[in-house]
């Protein structure tokens, strides 16, 4: 006889390989940002097993919550300060790998016994008549949240945002001057014109000729030679800017073309 | 619902090929409104009324090289567009084009499936979307697309916390996160004075401030001009689609424009009564017709689409600072006190404490009036800028043209430059 196969089963089987597919990947990328996306991996697939079992409420909230919030902030982080380079091997804290070895067996235990007691212990009901207690699923989750976990619920958010605003503090600095504004630097602008005569406004473009329009092309002056602002310091400072002159050669001598001939003309 | 499998089958298609047209129909409507409203024609010249301009567009871009810079993270260079692409056509899964309608046979709604959680679904799917964004902006391995990929997730989880408060309201309200009960639950009657005018209670009026703050906030969400940051052209080049082109390229556009029309969805939805007729012709009986509800809804959302594009022909760009604290020091305590009130509201309502005669309004009034006048007080006057010169007004004060202080004015006649083709006369001399 063939065994009944469940499409939560077959849902099963397809995503959990895909699952520890994902979690070997953050142990063994070298690369954060595609560490930090095996990570995000997992929790969608993790969301779409709840989905098989029915817990609709909770596979959105898990994608919502933990792919598109906690995990886009890893990520985050990891783009902004460029975390890119393997990281090295070297134990800066004493006796960290011994604690983290601990700390996963201790986690370890906690899945094994706390679903292994869940599993032999407690009359199960089956999820139709968990939900039917208050009319819906969605409404069900609201009843145990606000009304016997409200506690425990309160109390895990208080702790979250001690958290949140205990890292602001320690990331914070105090200020030892004035913020900057748009409004003083205006001023300071037109004083230092005032003063010195520097240009108040904006610096001008790069020069775009007919025959290049790199960044590295320098504009000219009027009296055509070449303004040293229209370039970035940076690239001056390699000696890749082009040479104005140089490119407008071609031009000047096929005017000298056109005009000398004329010019013997009207000579004439 | 319970679909049959071939019914499932049918709707995708609908819906894919509804929405591949309708963006390429609100390329041309974005582009021949904003043409009106700068006082020039946009597209007119390929197709009629230049409708063929947006499909030549997308099949060039369909028909251009396929372009990879050197240097790019290949795998996730490509992997980006699909997860934009995907989020932005898996969102309408969930939004009710219409009611139930009878289709060859079966009971079935005018939408592909109507889960008991469907705005999550869409909170859900906006959130994966990010990812799109971001990863093209790390992929590319350019300073421009970086900075266009962080403001853009900045921007999006910021705007989406205001976002999904503005939604809260609407549930507490509807009493159910899905689409199709939400709509449903706007048909109930409104009553002005006890007087029946065939008025319904769509929320945009009932929820005025979660409206306006789902409106900003979806906005932002959809990186669009005002808030248009990301991809700030004076500043970032294109942002994150900065080394994008070809095919790749139009997957971005493409989910641009349906996430666009996906927020306006869920703006008409939510807030503007969906598939329902629009008043006063819901009292006009054959126009409740549940297969005339696509109508009414693509009617709705053309006009939030509309919206955007005079939002983009009007207003300049924020900066980016002025759009982060808009967001968290405007919208969102806004839209927490929001919830707080109508929760109060809902549960006065549901203890049936509302009907319990003028007293209770009586407090209720109070304590608004209260309220209200302590944010009135304690608001801090608006700093009156000081005139610090009253005197004559100096066009060359410190030795360079300046404009007049507050409080001076411009001496008469200023800019009235004298003809010369006339010489002068001296007053008083007649002819």
């Amino acid at each position: 006889m063939i065994p009944l196969v469940t499409g939560q089963e077959v849902t099963f089987w397809i995503v959990a390989p895909l699952m520890v597919l994902g979690a070997l990947g953050l142990l063994f990328f070298r690369k954060a940002v595609y560490a930090a996306l095996s990570m995000a991996f997992v929790m969608v697939n993790l969301a779409v097993l709840y989905a098989s079992l029915n817990a609709m409420f909770l596979t959105f909230v898990q994608i919502i919550v933990y792919t598109g919030a906690i995990m886009m902030l890893f990520l985050f982080v990891l783009m902004l300060v460029g975390v890119d380079t393997p990281d090295s091997v070297v134990e800066t804290l004493k006796g960290q790998k011994v604690a983290a070895w601990l700390a996963g067996a201790g986690m370890l235990g906690l899945i094994v016994f706390g679903i292994g007691g869940a599993l032999a212990g407690g009359p199960q009901v089956g999820l139709d008549q968990a939900n039917a207690a208050h009319g819906g699923n969605v409404e069900s989750l609201a009843a145990l949240i606000f009304g016997r976990y409200v506690f425990a619920f309160e109390l895990t958010s208080a702790l979250l945002i001690t958290a949140a605003v205990g890292a602001m503090v320690l990331g914070q600095h105090a200020r030892t001057r004035p913020k900057v504004t748009q409004r003083d630097l205006a001023e300071k602008r037109l004083r230092d014109y005032a003063a010195s005569g520097a240009h108040p406004g904006s610096l001008p473009n790069s020069g775009v000729l007919a025959r290049h329009n790199g960044i590295a092309t320098p504009a000219l002056l009027p009296d055509g030679t070449v303004s040293e602002a229209s370039v970035s310091a940076a690239l001056a400072s390699r000696g890749v800017i082009l040479d104005a002159p140089a490119l407008s050669r071609t031009t000047a001598e096929a005017f000298e073309a056109i005009e000398g001939p004329r010019a013997e003309e009207d000579d004439q | 619902m319970n679909d049959p499998w071939w019914l499932v089958l049918i709707k995708v298609v609908v819906l894919f090929v509804v929405l591949l047209v309708w963006t390429i129909f609100n390329v041309w409507y974005e582009r021949r409104l904003v043409g009106k409203m700068q006082h020039r024609l946009g597209p007119i010249m390929n197709g009629p009324l230049g409708l063929g301009q947006a499909l030549a567009d997308g099949m060039k871009l369909l028909i251009k090289e396929d372009f990879m810079p050197s240097m790019v993270d290949r795998v996730l260079f490509t992997l980006a567009p699909m997860i934009a692409g995907t989020a932005a056509f898996t969102a309408w899964a969930v939004i009710p084009f219409g009611g139930e309608v009878e289709m060859f046979g079966v009971k079935t709604y005018l939408q592909l499936t109507d889960l008991p959680v469907g705005v999550l679904v869409l909170l859900a799917v906006t959130s994966v979307g990010i990812y799109g964004f971001v990863l093209a902006g790390w992929s590319s391995n350019s300073p421009y697309s970086l900075l266009g990929g962080l403001r853009s997730s900045a921007q999006m989880i910021s705007y989406e916390i205001a976002m999904g408060l503005a939604l809260v309201s609407v549930f507490l309200y509807a009493g159910s996160m899905s689409t199709h009960q939400i709509v449903e639950a706007q048909r109930t009657p409104l009553l002005p004075f006890g007087v029946d005018i065939k008025l319904q209670t769509w929320y945009w009026l009932l929820l005025l401030p979660s409206f306006v703050i789902y409106v900003i906030s979806m906005v932002g969400e959809t990186n669009r001009a005002p808030f248009d940051l990301p991809e700030a052209e004076s500043e970032l080049v294109s942002g994150y689609i900065t080394e994008y082109s070809g095919f790749r390229y139009a997957v971005y556009f493409l989910a641009e424009y349906i996430n666009m029309a996906t927020v306006s969805a869920i703006a008409t939805t939510l807030f503007m009564g969906g598939y329902l007729p629009i008043w006063p012709l819901n009292a006009i009986e054959p126009l409740n017709n549940p297969w005339l509800g696509p109508i009414w809804f693509v009617i709705k959302v053309q006009l939030f689409i509309s919206m955007f594009v005079w939002l983009r022909g009007t207003l300049p760009r924020f900066r980016y600072d002025q759009f982060m604290k808009l967001g968290w020091k405007g919208l969102i305590p806004v839209a927490l006190a929001w919830i707080i009130v109508i929760a109060t509201f809902q549960a006065l309502r549901q203890e049936n404490l509302l009907q319990q005669g003028p007293i209770l309004w009586g407090v209720i009034i109070a304590v608004a009036l209260v309220i209200v006048a302590v944010l009135l007080i304690g608001e801090k006057p608006e700093p009156v800028p000081e005139e610090e010169d009253d005197g004559p007004f100096d066009a060359f004060a410190g030795g360079y043209p300046v404009p007049p202080m507050p409080g001076q004015v411009l001496p008469e006649l200023t800019g009235v430059v004298p003809s010369t083709a006339e010489p002068e006369r001296p007053a008083g001399e007649e002819q």
